[in-house]
């Protein structure tokens, strides 16, 4: 259930007071940013709503958590103006209810989940995962989620089902970006199944405690930590099992700079830019880029076997 | 245009083209460049170099549709202030994006095509900055200073050519710049043979 945040919110556990404070003055200041620009939007409906019950979930890093004002306003989200500044300026017309996801294809039992329902899935976990960027930067976000497996487990999947395409929505009427055909819209990603079957693998609808803001995919996306960021799919409407490895839209768009895969790899450039470094956000040196984002402990073994510079 | 109102456009100007660099370090400092400073302060730099050239490109064409000669005794400064930009642009990388490792810088200067033409850029505005004084300008001799100064062209082309290799998919900027730069070359040609063009004609008839 959403409980509306009330005024005197107690900071939560994984939220150090400090950061709370930036983030609480930030919703101030994007609110009254909002009604100078005449957009009519009070700080109440910026504000995500605080979500309740949730518990620390496995695999969560202790580093350094990028503040919710850089996370919440510097985003690459397409749909929403194609500079990383826009989301967070235009994301506001976007309408996190109704809202429903698709599943579909080769499932025993198919289905439309409403976000309600979605929300009830499974217990909602606190993840704290590191995001790196195709373009060479990094944050730290805590995410509020679960696994993708609860809702995987549930449909069904047959035996003939091996990939997973998510789509994102695409609607004109709320979402500027989508005039210009700077991807092929609807966006879609794809991933391996047993890729959505990891554990690590998160349907998250919240941040910081609180439910997504529409600039971070709202309602519910997808979280891939050991992927570049582009691979978890935001705001997403469809979840469909097939057999052929779907096409996603950067695929589509430059298949020489993005695979399918697109699993962070410092040994592999991209064709204009070198991935053995980035910055993390809110940082002034560059640190060295991990193999698998720091998570090969966890899924290097799905790619053994695989040439992983073929397979990029 | 009588000497001192001149001066002090010239002064004005002067003051002007700091203008990007002030806004740019008042950003750093407030804070106020957004998640990732380093880089849209990498960015703003190579904006300003970008338009900088574009503008003094622009003096020779303004110059003749409006008749101004003193608008001439503009381009030296607006041309050096592209190469200020530039240089602050390069530097910024150098420092802020690579920190000096100079193997990293190597590699992307021959591997990264986005880089190499920025490069090679760079390197070009290098000799024309050097012979901007009148000193050198009487060394060179008038037709060998102004062949020098023709690569302005080429680094133009370089420039534009950079900035729309490196966008990832949205290419509407570089698009502009490049629009821009179409214009300012296109009106020269169109100078240059419209002459001869009329010529033969005339001498045909
Ligand atoms: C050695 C020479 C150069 C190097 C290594 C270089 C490097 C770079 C890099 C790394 C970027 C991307 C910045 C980022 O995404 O963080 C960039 C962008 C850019 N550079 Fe350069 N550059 C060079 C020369 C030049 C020159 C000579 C000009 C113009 C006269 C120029 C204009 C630009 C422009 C307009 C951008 C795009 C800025 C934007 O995104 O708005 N660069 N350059």
């Amino acid at each position: 259930m959403l409980i509306r945040r009330p005024a005197d919110t107690l900071p939560s556990e994984i939220t150090p007071q400090a950061i709370y404070r930036d983030r609480r003055e930030f919703l101030r200041a994007a609110g009254g940013l909002a009604l100078a620009g005449g957009l009519g939007l009070t700080s109440d409906d910026v504000a995500a709503a605080k979500l309740a019950n949730t518990r620390p979930g496995p695999y969560s890093t202790g580093e350094e958590m990028t503040s919710y004002k850089n996370i919440t306003t510097y985003n690459n989200f397409y749909e929403f103006g194609t500079d990383k500044a826009d989301p967070a300026r235009t994301a506001g017309s976007l309408r996190q209810r109704p809202w429903t996801v698709q599943v579909d294809g080769l499932v025993r039992r198919p289905g439309s989940y409403d976000l309600d329902a979605l929300l009830k899935l499974a217990p909602l976990e606190d993840r704290i995962y590191r995001m790196r960027c195709v373009e060479g930067w990094s944050m730290v976000i805590p995410w509020v989620g679960y696994p993708l497996h609860e809702l995987i487990r549930r449909v069904e999947p047959l035996g003939s089902a091996k990939f997973v395409e998510f789509t994102t929505l695409a609607d004109r009427a709320q979402m500027p970006g989508v005039h210009a055909p700077v991807l092929h819209w609807p966006y879609t990603e794809g991933l391996r199944l047993d890729e959505a079957l990891h554990p690590l693998t998160l349907l998250a609808v919240g941040l910081y405690g609180e439910t997504l803001p529409n600039q971070n995919g709202a309602p519910v996306r997808i979280v891939t930590p050991w992927k570049y960021g582009f691979k978890s799919a935001k705001s997403i409407v469809r979840i469909r099992f097939v057999e052929a490895q779907p096409e996603s839209s950067w695929m589509r768009a430059a298949p020489r700079e993005y695979g399918f895969y697109s699993n962070v790899n410092p040994d592999v450039e991209h064709p204009r830019w070198s991935q053995a470094k980035e910055r993390r956000i809110g940082e002034f040196t560059k640190r060295k880029t991990l193999m698998f984002n720091g998570y090969g402990e966890q899924v290097a073994q799905m790619y053994s076997g695989l040439d992983l510079r073929k397979f990029f | 245009m009588p000497p001192r109102p001149f001066t002090l456009i010239k002064a004005a100007l002067f003051l002007v083209c700091l203008g990007p660099l002030l806004d740019l370090t008042y950003g750093v400092i407030a804070d106020t460049l957004g998640a990732n400073p380093i880089e849209a302060l990498t960015r703003g730099l190579g904006d300003w170099a970008l338009r900088f050239l574009l503008i003094t490109l622009a003096v020779t064409p303004l110059r003749r549709l409006s008749g101004a000669a003193w608008l001439l005794r503009l381009r030296r400064m607006l041309g050096l202030y592209a190469f200020f930009y530039a240089l602050l642009h390069v530097l910024s990388y150098v420092w802020l994006d690579q920190f000096f490792d100079g193997a990293a810088i190597l590699k992307d200067v021959f591997k990264r095509p986005f880089i190499s033409v920025g490069f090679a850029s760079f390197l070009l505005l290098i000799p024309l900055a050097a012979t901007s004084t009148n000193t050198m300008i009487r060394r060179l001799g008038g037709a060998r200073w102004q062949a020098l100064h023709r690569t302005v062209y080429a680094i133009g082309l370089f420039a534009v050519l950079h900035f729309w290799w490196m966008v990832k998919q949205d290419i509407t900027q570089p698009a502009l710049y490049a629009a821009t730069l179409a214009l300012l070359l296109g009106v020269r040609v169109y100078w240059a043979v419209l002459p001869g063009v009329v010529g033969n004609i005339i001498h045909r008839s």
